[in-house]
């Protein structure tokens, strides 16, 4: 069966003045895949995906996410993604329970609806017990699980996410790509999600994309980049590490 | 249209579990009684043995007592309600890292501030209708008089025209709160722009208009006469930029009926001077409306103006988490 294309960019550019932040970036990502967004710091992974989420306009080129345009149809586009920004914010005084029915309200979910949902949820995120404390007391992984849950209120097509395990522990992190793994096999949801982080994104991605100042330098499955970079045969022991220093050392 | 509702439910919450509101209850309680009684003990004191004036129900807002006068006060301390209950109102989203998460829900933007500007306005009605219940409730306490149809009229629609006044600071406060990212900003500029426009207008008034049209000293009374007329009209368009002048003119002439022009300055030949003396009766409700109708629909227009550079500013606005 032919698989749908759920986000499509076509030499999309954004300049801030005289800098180039993403530069005429082409790429297209399947339904149900994980796409993992490799790059290092500012090398315009955010700006790419707010131009995805219509948060801020391109500069030239086209963008589709599910075949809309987020600049103008944003409505359509943001009621079928889940976004977790980086460092994502929480309102401190309210507890994960009324956080969550606030997203849920603004997605116009009924409060009898969510309110089954949103146990559901924090059971998955192993939240259920801190359910009623006040979020400001919360640690900074219990927050990004929480973030997860807020994206999933609204039962995204896709989802992107924004250095998910950023600052995170290493339990904290594996509980976290636990549980990103199982958004893709239990829902089926398409995963966009950007780090920087080499081991993470081998572990999750279906493919991976790297971006080196705001170019996409390669795109492809772990095997691909390794034959089309390092020029290797397949069964040759091979690391993303010695693949993305390849391109990191070109760019 | 989506979205204005919930977010205006969650405002309301945040207001009313706020520190800020217990702030201003007590705020509202203390000018509330403190203006009823100074007002109402120096009226007892001034009408003893005098015949009931007419609207002496409305003396109440209008006579300063020892002090000041309550719509003295309103008129100077009410842009503050306005300013505090909005100067954060976006940019509080901004540093919460809130922001990009509610900018990525269906909704629009617009909703966002539209939301945040009705819970203030809704704040503001609540704050200003506690202060003239207190105050008419401790005032027909102390004076014994019960205010009349007309007066209650009155008094309606100088609520309005309040509610209206600190809402328009209120919109400033936020476009703001929109333009800058940090709360501290917002709210020095917001400060700066309401004593640049309540109290420096005035001033820089009375310099155009010595600039344009200065008053000249000659022997001939009639060009001297002329050139002073020229000044103060000069002086008056100037100061009407001023939002607090607006509101200043507009409630003068509704909370006091013997008043017929909202000016101060009012140029008298005999024949003004002996109609003047001759009427002395009250305008009737609804020549004082008239007269006020221009300075409502000011009010209203600049705070339109207001949230229309909010729209343009926002919704071009990056919304980033960092």
């Amino acid at each position: 069966m032919e698989k749908e294309t759920v986000i499509r960019m076509e030499e999309l550019t954004k300049r801030y003045g005289a800098q180039t932040a993403v530069n005429r970036l082409s790429l297209e990502v399947l339904e149900g895949e994980i796409f993992g967004f490799l790059g290092p710091n500012g090398a315009g992974k955010t700006t790419t995906m707010l131009m995805l989420l219509g948060l801020t306009e391109p500069t030239s080129g086209t963008v589709r996410v599910c075949g809309y345009d987020p600049a103008r149809d944003p409505l359509k586009v943001k009621e079928l993604i889940g976004y977790l920004p980086e460092n994502v914010g929480f309102y401190e005084d309210m507890d994960a329970r009324q956080n969550l029915r606030y997203i849920a309200r603004l997605n116009r979910i009924p409060d009898k609806v969510s309110a089954g949902r949103i146990d559901r949820l924090l059971e998955e995120v192993e939240l259920a017990k801190e359910a009623d404390k006040r979020v400001g007391s919360y640690s900074k992984g219990m927050r990004q699980r929480l973030g997860i849950a807020e994206v999933l209120i609204k039962e995204p097509k896709v989802v992107f996410l924004d250095e998910p395990t950023i600052g995170l522990d290493p339990d904290g992190t594996n509980r976290m790509l636990d549980l990103i793994q199982g958004l893709s096999r239990e829902r089926r949801m398409t995963i966009f999600f950007s780090s920087h982080l080499l081991d993470q994104v081998q572990r999750l991605s279906d493919r991976i994309g790297i971006m080196i100042k705001g170019k996409l330098v390669a795109v492809g499955t772990l095997d691909d980049l390794a034959q089309r970079g390092l020029g290797l045969e397949e069964g040759e022991a091979y690391t993303l590490e010695e693949i993305y220093m390849k391109y990191f050392k070109e760019g | 249209m989506r979205g204005i509702f919930t977010i205006y439910q969650k405002e309301m919450e945040d207001h009313f579990s706020s520190t800020r509101f217990l702030l201003i209850t007590a705020l509202i309680v203390m000018v509330g009684v403190i203006i009823a009684s100074m007002v109402g003990m120096s009226m007892q004191e001034e009408l003893r043995g005098m015949a009931k004036p007419d609207f002496i129900f409305l003396l109440l807002f209008t006579s300063t007592g020892k002090l000041f006068s309550f719509i003295q006060f309103i008129g100077f301390f009410g842009p503050l309600i306005g300013i505090i209950l909005g100067f954060d109102a976006v940019n509080r989203e901004r540093t919460g890292r809130t922001l990009s998460k509610l900018a990525s829900q269906p909704i629009y933007r617009d909703a966002i501030i539209n939301g945040k500007f009705l819970a203030g306005m809704t704040m503001i009605a609540i704050v200003m209708v506690s202060l003239v219940l207190i105050i008419s409730g401790l005032g027909i306490r102390l004076i014994g008089v019960v205010p009349g149809a007309e007066e209650l009229g009155r008094l309606l629609i100088y609520l309005v025209l309040s509610i209206l006044y600190i809402s328009f600071w209120l919109g400033a406060a936020i476009l703001f709160s929109v333009v800058f990212r940090s709360t501290a900003t917002s709210a020095l500029a917001s400060l700066a722009v309401w004593i640049g426009l309540s109290f420096f207008i005035g001033l820089g008034g009375s310099l155009l208009a010595d600039a344009i049209a200065p008053m000249q000293q000659t022997a001939d009374m009639a060009q001297a006469q002329d050139s002073f007329v020229k000044n103060a009209e000069v002086q008056r368009a100037a100061s009407l930029l001023s939002p607090a002048t607006l509101y200043g003119d507009a409630t003068s002439t509704i909370l006091d009926p013997l008043r017929k022009t909202p000016r101060s300055f009012v140029l008298m030949g005999p024949m003004e001077r002996i109609s003047l003396s001759r009427f002395q009766n009250p305008l009737p409700l609804i020549q004082s409306v008239v007269i006020v109708a221009p300075f409502l629909i000011s009010l209203v227009a600049i705070t339109f103006a207001c949230f229309g550079i909010c729209y343009a500013v926002f919704m071009r606005q990056e919304i980033r988490s960092t």
